[in-house]
């Protein structure tokens, strides 16, 4: 006669297995070797491995900024990010109709683990660390680190980065600015972080930071439309690998090779330019911090 | 009448026996199903499928060792601001206490302003009083302004506070009337015997409560970093953010148990020890 209490311990040694099996790793039986014959399309125009048959899903952060993209609508196709993605979806063949926009936090889009989207764009740097965890299309645009402040702060007029080491400065977490600050600048104080860069712009016009680090085109938004008396001290000095932005992709998604080489045709026909000149024109002539 | 020493007779030492036996029966019990269900749970865990990405993403000793400094200097930021913070917030929440039990109606303005004080810091959310604090304050440009940490601790004292203003009150008002009266018949003033009678009984009673809630505080002081200042969890979320493994967060939450323990067993043991004394004699 088998007991009650020998059942139910029966039954959760099979629920434990069930959940087990169930936590096993998604089906990799899609990761075979890429077809490289040259007769095969292997992009099928407006028909790749997407997320949705049939439509492309970007993935941006929410508040999207300017002037990679207008009014935190990425959909609208203005600021530089959003033309080059909708360039990049035209090249792959799906049309605008066809496009769908997801909101992905920065720290979200470059960490391990699948992803809501097929590619991402938002100001990502190529790094060595970020492809152990995703892919990362050809280079779409090159980054210059650069520090701002607002008038009348200690460095406002400085000229070399010896000038900033006593400086309190702040990024957002996470970034190749954070990076450049403990890599190149290396401040005698302890830099600020910030979740994201409202809050570092929020610290400079508190002056509870005397300068912060973003990347060229936003140093260039912010002092125009953002700060009052925004001043901007100086470029970072490029150390070793040149800076790029990429579109960030699942690891080993079957699209990079076709989205990659969608964005070197943009380069290759001009369009990248084109579009650099449209939205980024005012990126231009800021002083070298040497 | 047979003197000298006692000598256990045989039923008696059967039943010794037995014990002892059956002692030794359940302790081999408890080994061995601890070791089968250890070992199960060793078997199930490494032997499920995404065990070694899990291993990689999460328990990589290399990069835990490469980390663990710049995560210990943060966590040394959590360790000042909590001990600042839980004294202040102690203080505080003490004398809000003492200030909302007045009794008279001439001391509603008192009474009022620390309920007012209690609603509003209990039901604001930290994060909130946090941005308000550190970003907000300084943006007034007032003279003499502290440092954002300062005003981070502060925000966190005066929430914390709030708290321990109510958890305090319970106490002060679970001690019963007749010590008071008690205390005032003898001839003490209200605030000597508030100082003398009620608040020993009050804090020893609210103390579990007031334990859980420093405990807490604990690991809320690591909102600091919102404002700037990088902890122990900030450290964390940059390493992991540099090498794209998330070893760094298990790192940071092993120290934060481990310095979470003392004051946990404390509480543990002062929650008995009262409730021994309270129930003595029962």
């Amino acid at each position: 006669m088998v007991s009650r209490n020998t059942f139910i311990a029966a039954g959760g040694a099979v629920l434990m297995l069930a959940a087990v099996t169930a936590c096993a790793p998604a089906d990799e039986g899609n990761d075979a070797t890429p077809t490289a014959s040259a007769s095969t399309n292997s992009c099928p125009a407006g028909a790749l491995q997407t997320k949705t048959a049939g439509k492309l899903t970007i993935g941006t952060d929410n508040p999207a900024y300017e002037p990679w993209f207008s009014d935190n609508k990425p959909s609208n196709g203005k600021g530089f990010e959003s033309a080059v993605a909708y360039q990049v979806a035209q090249r792959l063949g799906y049309a605008e109709a066809n496009v769908t926009w997801v909101s992905v936090t920065f720290n979200n889009a470059i960490a391990p683990g699948p992803k809501a989207f097929d590619f991402d764009i938002n100001e990502f740097s190529i790094t060595d660390d970020r492809k152990k965890a995703v892919d990362f299309s050809s280079p779409y645009y090159l980054v210059r680190q650069t520090v701002i402040t607002t008038k009348g702060t200690k460095i406002a007029s400085a000229k070399t980065i010896a000038d900033l080491k006593t400086a309190k400065l702040g990024a957002q977490v996470g970034t190749t600015s954070y990076q450049a600050i403990t890599d190149l600048i290396k401040p005698s104080t302890q830099p600020s972080v910030f979740n994201n860069n409202d809050d570092a712009k929020a610290a400079l016009v508190n002056g509870t930071v005397d300068g912060i680090v973003v990347d060229l085109p936003t140093a260039f938004y912010m002092t125009a439309a953002e700060l009052k008396d925004g001043v901007i001290v100086g470029q970072l000095p490029q150390v070793g690998v040149p800076e790029q932005f990429g579109l960030v992709l699942d690891k080993d998604s079957p699209l990079t090779g076709c989205v990659s080489t969608a964005v070197d045709q943009l380069r290759q026909d001009g369009t990248l330019a084109v579009l650099e000149k449209t939205w980024l024109a005012q990126t231009g002539g800021a002083p070298e911090l040497t | 009448m047979t003197e000298g020493i006692y000598q256990p007779s045989d039923l008696q030492l059967g039943r010794i026996a037995y014990r002892r036996r059956q002692a030794i029966r359940s302790v081999l019990l408890a080994a061995l199903s601890t070791a089968v269900l250890g070992v199960l749970l060793a078997v199930l865990i490494t032997g499920a499928p995404g065990w070694d990405r899990v291993r990689e993403s999460f328990l990589d000793p290399s990069i835990a060792r490469e980390y663990l400094p710049a995560i210990l200097k943060g966590l040394w930021l959590n360790i000042r601001l909590f001990v600042v913070c839980a004294i202040c917030a102690l203080a505080l929440g003490l004398v809000t206490a003492v200030l909302r039990t007045l009794r008279g109606p001439v001391f509603f303005p008192v009474r009022a302003l620390a309920t007012v004080y209690t609603y509003s810091f209990r039901g604001l959310p930290l994060i909130i009083t946090i941005y308000l604090f550190a970003f907000g304050i300084p943006g007034l440009r007032l003279q003499g302004t502290p440092n954002v940490t300062v005003l981070g601790g502060a925000a966190i004292t005066i929430t914390y506070g709030s708290y321990i203003a109510e958890v305090l009150r319970a106490g002060i008002e679970s001690v019963h009337p007749s010590q008071l009266a008690a205390a005032r018949s003898l001839g003490l003033s209200y605030r000597q015997s508030m100082r003398h009678v009620v608040l020993p009984q009050a804090v020893r009673r609210a103390s579990p409560a007031l334990l859980n809630d420093i405990v807490s505080m604990q690991k809320d002081v690591g909102l600091i970093s919102l404002a700037g200042p990088i902890d122990a969890i900030r450290a964390a979320q940059i390493a992991t953010a540099e090498t794209a493994n998330f070893t760094p967060y298990i790192v940071a939450g092993v120290l934060f148990v481990l310095f979470a323990l003392p004051l946990i067993g404390i509480t543990d043991i002062v929650t008995l020890r009262a409730a021994r004394r309270q129930n003595a004699g029962t």
